[in-house]
């Protein structure tokens, strides 16, 4: 039902010396959706993320945005676009105030003194159009907010420039579970407010709590991405650790995959 | 709490003004979170002032008050460049023997080339820019800490100092202009004259800020707060006026000795540019930020070389103007000028200020009221006739307890702050 991807990548192909992390991945993000990337440790999520945000050049491929090809060459060019990613580690400052951390880097002056009240209206309004409530007061330093406060304010910041992709890697590892499902709640609101959301998880009850597709990776190839609907929790955990799962997934020639697949795959074919 | 509850005025309300109590309170609980700022560097002082004037009355003289700003403007030059180099986490131990190469370089531009006043004031502030560029390059660049980089800038110049002195000779500065900085007083009058515009600046500064917030909607700080901070201001700069320009010449048909020293306003004045800096400028956002979290900083696509680089061209620059008012004072640079205990002084100042040694945290005017504390012990004890020997021990100590403040309230800070 939805029409045009926001981001569509083709044909990605990255090695690190000898070793191929991503071959032939072909990707896609839609505006108003949660898409889901999923994968086992080493199957190339954080690596697709970085290829996607410009931190490292891909081999091969195109990537298409908003209906152009485009080329991202760096973290620069991303950002240009309108592609923000929101790492783990939140990359924000303990000795700063909610203000001062989201307009890091890209403070709003008049002339060369600092616009404190625009910038402060500006984290206001972006926080409200969240539905953000939990943050008492704007001017508190990061240090006395909590993990999904933290999280809160790293996505804002993320949302602060008009952007288009937000890309969140594991934004709940840390947190319990009343602000796990804060957190949660406001990556769905993202997605209802127009935005291209792309979350990176382990966990598959958060996956199915808020995901509209699902993007299974497998040792470097993309195995499925499908409807949230039209898949099960049995078979995303078949495809993670498997690469494949009924009629989805790779079709079953192991001599293709190459020398990394095959052992890992009938390993966990075993077990399962 | 039940003060908002009551006066609710529809939905405004709910990011409603803070009362003066509230303010009071949220001040309070920021104190026992750990975040404690200058407080004990106050409350030292207050403490130090009134021991030191009841064991020895003429601690409180005017003539002695005018000492103690004399005595600590060096040192309170040196640690306000410091203040920058700790927001890092980063430390210069080359600060102290850097005035003194810069000391050194004035008095031979002014005596020994003879060259005027400005020039030699020119020289030595483009020495300390040069030593804090290389400092700063060691540390970016090549990386090697900066606790060694600038140990060895420590011993190095040193011994600049030495040859600059031809081994050991020291040289006068009678230059009038250059001897006037940290030994002549302004006019009574424009003492006066300067705390009025210090203090109208001040109030346009507060009062602009309040109306620009209120305008816009944005949560304000009571107005009894910030007119309480103008009036504070108001009655300190005028208690320090009225106490300068009191007569304080032993023989008034001799010689009249009276006006505030003229050091005071250049430190008012590099006081008020390091705040601006620091605070209202994205420069100055960006130290913070590095140090607060440098991985973050680099990320938010901040140059963290560059700042790095920065703030050691900013503190060694600070030293030389240090060194400049040091051979002011004493009237002539000699192989000790800035040796001794001017560098850890100058730490101490500004850790007892309240300036994090762990970096991310400390403003420019740590550095002055931490300067006062160091001058009010060091002259105290003087007046009371110990040796150097103790002012030494107590000064350490002094220091020991500031570090130990930083690092408990760091500690409490922590664990309030994941609460």
């Amino acid at each position: 039902m939805s029409a045009t991807p926001l981001l569509e990548l083709r044909g990605i192909d990255k090695s690190f010396g000898p070793v191929q992390v991503l071959r032939d991945v072909a990707f896609a993000a839609y505006p108003g959706e949660v898409t889901a990337l999923v994968g086992d440790n080493g199957a190339g999520k954080s690596t697709l993320v970085k290829c996607i945000s410009g931190i490292y050049p891909t081999d091969a491929g195109q990537f298409v945005f908003d209906g152009r090809p485009v080329n991202i060459h760096s973290p620069r060019d991303a950002a240009a676009l309108g592609i923000e990613v929101v790492y783990q580690d939140l990359a924000l400052c303990d000795n700063l105030d909610i203000v001062q951390n989201m307009f890091l880097g890209r403070e709003k002056r008049s002339g060369i003194v600092l616009d404190e009240p625009t910038m402060e209206q500006m984290a206001a309004d972006t926080l409200a159009g969240l539905s953000v409530r939990t943050v008492k007061s704007l001017r508190q330093l990061v240090s006395s907010l909590s993990g999904g406060q933290r999280q809160t304010v790293a996505i804002a910041k993320a949302v602060l420039w008009n952007s288009k992709l937000v890309i969140l890697d594991e934004p709940t590892a840390a947190l319990g579970v009343a602000q796990t499902a804060q957190v949660l709640e406001l990556v769905r609101r993202l997605a209802d407010n127009g935005l291209a959301v792309v979350l990176i998880s382990h966990n598959m009850n958060d996956v199915f709590a808020v995901s509209d597709r699902i993007a299974a990776l497998y040792l470097g190839q993309m195995v499925a991405q499908v409807k949230t609907t039209d898949i099960t929790h049995a078979q995303v955990v078949e495809l993670i650790t498997a690469g494949r799962s009924g009629g989805l997934g790779l079709t079953g020639e192991p001599a293709t995959n190459g020398n990394g697949a095959a052992p890992a795959g009938s390993t966990t074919g075993g077990v399962s | 709490m039940s003060t908002t509850a009551v006066k609710q005025e529809g939905p405004a309300a709910v990011t409603s003004t803070p009362s003066v109590g509230s303010h009071v309170r949220d001040y309070w609980r920021r104190v026992r979170g750990g975040d404690i700022g200058a407080l004990p560097a106050v409350l030292g002082l207050l403490v130090l002032c009134t021991v030191f004037s009841i064991l020895r009355p003429s601690f409180l003289s005017a003539g002695n008050f005018a000492n103690l700003f004399t005595q600590g403007a060096a040192v309170t030059l040196i640690a306000m460049g410091l203040v920058f180099v700790l927001l890092l986490g980063e430390i210069d131990l080359s600060a102290g023997f850097a005035s003194g190469v810069c000391a050194a370089v004035l008095a031979n531009v002014v005596t020994v080339l003879g060259y005027p006043w400005y020039v030699a004031v020119a020289a030595a502030v483009l020495t300390g820019m040069v030593i804090g560029t290389i400092l700063g390059l060691l540390v970016a660049k090549i990386g090697i800490p900066s606790f060694v980089v600038t140990l060895a800038g420590f011993l190095a110049f040193q011994g600049v100092v030495l040859l600059l002195m031809e081994e050991g000779r020291n040289i006068s500065v009678r230059d009038s202009v250059l001897v006037a900085i940290a030994n002549r007083n302004l006019p009574p009058l424009l003492g006066w004259a300067l705390a009025a515009v210090a203090v109208a600046g001040y109030a346009a500064v507060q009062l602009l800020r309040y109306r620009n917030r209120a305008a816009r909607g944005l949560v304000t700080d009571p107005m009894a707060v910030v007119l309480a901070r103008i009036g504070g201001l108001a009655v300190i700069l005028g208690l320090a006026v009225y106490m300068l320009n009191l007569e304080r010449s032993r023989n008034v048909l001799i010689s009249s000795l009276k006006g505030v020293p003229i050091v005071v306003p250049i430190i008012a004045v590099l006081l008020i540019i390091g705040t601006f800096v620091l605070h209202r400028t994205s420069y100055g956002r960006h130290i913070y930020a590095v140090g607060g979290n440098k991985e973050a900083a680099r990320r938010a696509g901040i140059n963290v070389d560059r700042i790095r680089i920065s703030v050691f061209v900013i503190c060694s620059t600070m030293a030389a103007v240090g060194g400049i008012v040091a051979a002011s004072r004493a009237n002539s640079v000699d192989p000790n000028t800035g040796g001794s205990n001017v560098l850890l002084y100058a730490v101490g100042a500004a850790v007892i200020g309240g300036t994090s040694l762990f970096g991310g945290k400390g403003r420019v005017l740590d550095a002055v009221l931490g300067g006062a504390v160091v001058a009010v012990i060091d002259n105290g004890m003087g007046l009371m006739g110990y040796s150097s020997g103790v002012k030494y021990v107590v000064t350490g100590v002094v220091l020991l307890l500031a570090a130990s403040v930083d690092a408990l309230s760091r500690r409490r800070a922590a664990a309030s702050g994941s609460r």
